[in-house]
């Protein structure tokens, strides 16, 4: 298993942008090649993409693959997987990292069976255990009531889905050399049978819910879809994004794509404000790992209010709008 | 249409139960259900049944009384079950879990073509989303992941909403193929009651490893690549400072001097 070196991150291209959790898979990656005295290498796949290598190893990649193909314009799982499964083949890595993304916990998994070896999900942590060299990946399961470490031991490369925003982003330094690698893609090798036809970009207003450091989330004692109007204010005047619990999704009040919780999304915002939200398991397993929760409930005994690190009791249509006051002043 | 529905058996979602001196998961007890997510996922193929005429077949890999959710699944409208059940499955990754449902799906294939296999997100318990990509990878047939709408269905091939972060994305894939699919794919309807009197009389066909012929050493807790070393429960805030004040304008001024103070805005 000596030959397989160096600790991989694949950057997420989307909207020919680098994703954010490239960043941070970045700083994840550079504490375990650290401990293991090994090199930080990023992976680039896509159709254009290899204008972003150098934004990478100013990110603090120490070289940087890539895979520059038409055919891989868009995300279809089998011929990023095939080819994912064709570089790691030819370069070996030790451990490999990916975004807990929608397309990286797919891509991940499928590249995972085509390379034989095992894959950790939407890890929130990992670390390199000093007395094996083996990567300790831990994850929260069962809608965040466990914590669980999973080890690869026998099989190479380790790897791992990362939940977006679990660690900072790596800090950047303008120029810093370091080798580009670029890889063949087969045409003949990396096919799928699946055509990829469309991308419409979600008309929904605001942020995306994984790019924002502020969440404002409305719950069923909003009463009304109109009630999303005053969260939009304050998300607007906090730099940050709206989201929901379950039941103004069901109701019909606001799109499903927000819906924060074990049916929904899981994120991990800087602050966390839950307006109207009861706090139930099932939501508190989306946004528990908030750095920060406010809770605006008019119940003082609603769970949420233990939960969160700071409790406003109040009707949150008289407390939003004097908050929103207070800031102008 | 043949399609086959791939369910599971995990504990209700309200009935999980950590020990606090162990950290461990007390199961004994813990009421179980078909997960959450499967139920959209059986219901979505009921429904292209219901349009494209053929058969749901619905398999599950678990202990013996994982035959339950299978008879649940009857009840909503499946046809034929498979129980995959086996000493040698147990403590299987979702590396070999995948491994022993592609090998469950390539034995019904040969007996009757399977055109879609549909698999929920993910599970309610370990919540991977790894085992429809997975089961693809292993049969090597095309997927998708993450759908939330067939915008349409015919005998050729199946057109696909898959949601992105950013957006939706359509993919057009032929059969065979393998979807995962979000809870906006459908709404699971009530079991009929004639469906639940099938439920009782449906015959479950049971097989092992060796009927399946699948490769030992790929499954099981001994040869699966990960493995949980440790579990414990999340650390949580339980003492949250409450923002007093006599009115609305008080604790509001209040709260953003703390979120001010703290830097968090
Ligand atoms: C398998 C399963 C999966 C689930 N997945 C999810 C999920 O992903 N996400 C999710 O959120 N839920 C999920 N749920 C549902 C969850 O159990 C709760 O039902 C849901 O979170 C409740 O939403 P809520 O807090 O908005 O509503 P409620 O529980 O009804 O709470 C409303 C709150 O608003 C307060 N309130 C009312 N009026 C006002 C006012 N004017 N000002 C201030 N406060 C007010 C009330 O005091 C109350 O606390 C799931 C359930 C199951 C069984
Ligand atoms: C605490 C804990 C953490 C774990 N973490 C990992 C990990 O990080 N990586 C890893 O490889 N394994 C992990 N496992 C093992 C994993 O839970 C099992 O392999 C499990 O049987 C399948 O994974 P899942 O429940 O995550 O399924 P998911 O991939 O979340 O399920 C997606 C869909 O696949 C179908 N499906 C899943 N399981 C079955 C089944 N048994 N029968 C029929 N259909 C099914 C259903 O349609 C389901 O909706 C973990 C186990 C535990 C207890």
């Amino acid at each position: 298993m000596k030959e397989w070196k160096n600790v991989w991150i694949l950057a997420e291209v989307a909207q020919d942008k680098i994703s954010p959790t490239a960043y941070e898979l970045l700083t994840a990656g550079r504490s375990l090649a650290d401990a293991l005295g090994e090199k930080l290498c990023a992976v680039l796949l896509g159709h254009d993409v290899k204008k972003f290598a150098q934004d990478l190893l100013d990110h603090g990649a120490d070289a940087v693959y890539v895979c520059d193909d038409v055919s891989l314009q868009h995300y279809v799982d089998d011929v990023y997987a095939k080819t994912l499964n064709g570089m790691i083949q030819a370069y070996k890595p030790n451990k490999f990292l990916l975004p807990a993304t929608n397309l990286g916990r797919s891509l991940s998994a499928k590249t995972a069976i085509f390379a034989g070896t095992g894959l950790t999900a939407d890890a929130t942590e990992v670390m390199i255990n000093p007395s094996d060299g083996q990567m300790h990946a831990t994850r929260p399961t069962f809608g965040g009531n466990l914590m669980a470490t999973i080890t690869c031991a026998r099989t190479r490369p380790e790897m791992c889905s990362l939940r977006p925003m679990s660690y900072p982003k790596a800090a950047c330094v303008p120029g810093k050399k370091g080798e580009v690698i670029e890889f063949a893609f087969d045409a003949e090798k990396y096919t799928s049978l699946a055509k990829f036809l469309q991308f419409i970009k979600s008309e929904g207003e605001g942020l995306d819910l994984s790019e924002t450091d502020v969440i404002v989330a409305g719950g069923r004692g909003l009463g009304k879809a109109e009630g999303f109007d005053l969260l939009y204010k304050l998300a607007e005047r906090l730099g940050g994004a709206v989201a929901a619990s379950r039941a103004p999704v069901d109701n019909g009040w606001i799109e499903y794509r927000r819906q924060i919780g074990l049916t929904g999304r899981t994120i991990k915002p800087k602050l966390y404000i839950a307006c109207g939200i009861s706090g139930q398991i099932q939501h508190m397993a989306g946004c528990s790992g908030a750095d920060v929760i406010v809770a605006i409930n008019k119940d003082p005994n609603a769970p949420i209010m233990k939960m969160a690190h700071y409790a406003v009791e109040g009707d949150l249509y008289e407390v939003i709008p004097a908050i929103l006051e207070t800031l102008e002043k | 249409m043949h399609i086959l529905a791939c369910v599971k058996q995990t504990p209700k979602s309200d009935n999980v139960k950590i020990d606090p001196a162990t950290g461990c998961l007390i199961r004994s007890g813990a009421e179980s259900a078909m997960n959450p997510f499967d139920e959209y996922a059986l219901e979505e193929a009921v429904v292209l049944k219901e349009q494209l005429g053929g058969q749901v077949s619905v398999i599950t890999m678990g202990p013996p009384a994982a035959e339950n959710v299978l008879r649940d699944s009857i009840a909503r409208g499946a046809d034929k079950v498979y129980q995959l059940s086996d000493m040698a499955f147990a403590g299987s990754d979702t590396w070999s879990t995948s491994y022993a449902l592609a090998k469950g799906a390539e034995k019904i294939n040969e007996a009757q073509k399977i055109d879609l296999i549909i698999c929920g997100k993910q599970t309610n318990d370990s919540d991977t989303g790894h085992i429809g990509p997975q089961i693809s990878a292993w049969l090597n047939w095309p997927n998708a992941a993450f759908v939330k709408r067939v915008v349409k269905a015919d005998e050729q091939c199946i057109v696909v909403e898959r949601l992105t972060e950013s957006g939706t994305e359509i993919l057009q894939l032929p059969y065979p193929c393998v979807i995962s699919v979000v809870k906006e794919i459908s709404n699971p309807r009530v079991r009929s009651v004639k469906g639940r009197m099938a439920a009782k009389r449906a015959e479950v066909v049971k097989w092992t490893a060796d009927d399946i012929g699948a490769d030992k050493n790929k499954l099981g807790i001994q040869h699966c690549p990960t493995r949980v070393v440790k579990s414990f429960s999340p650390q949580r805030n339980t003492n949250a400072v409450v923002v007093d004040g006599a009115n609305g304008k008080e604790k509001a001024a209040k709260l953003v001097a703390l979120l001010k103070e703290n830097k968090y805005i």
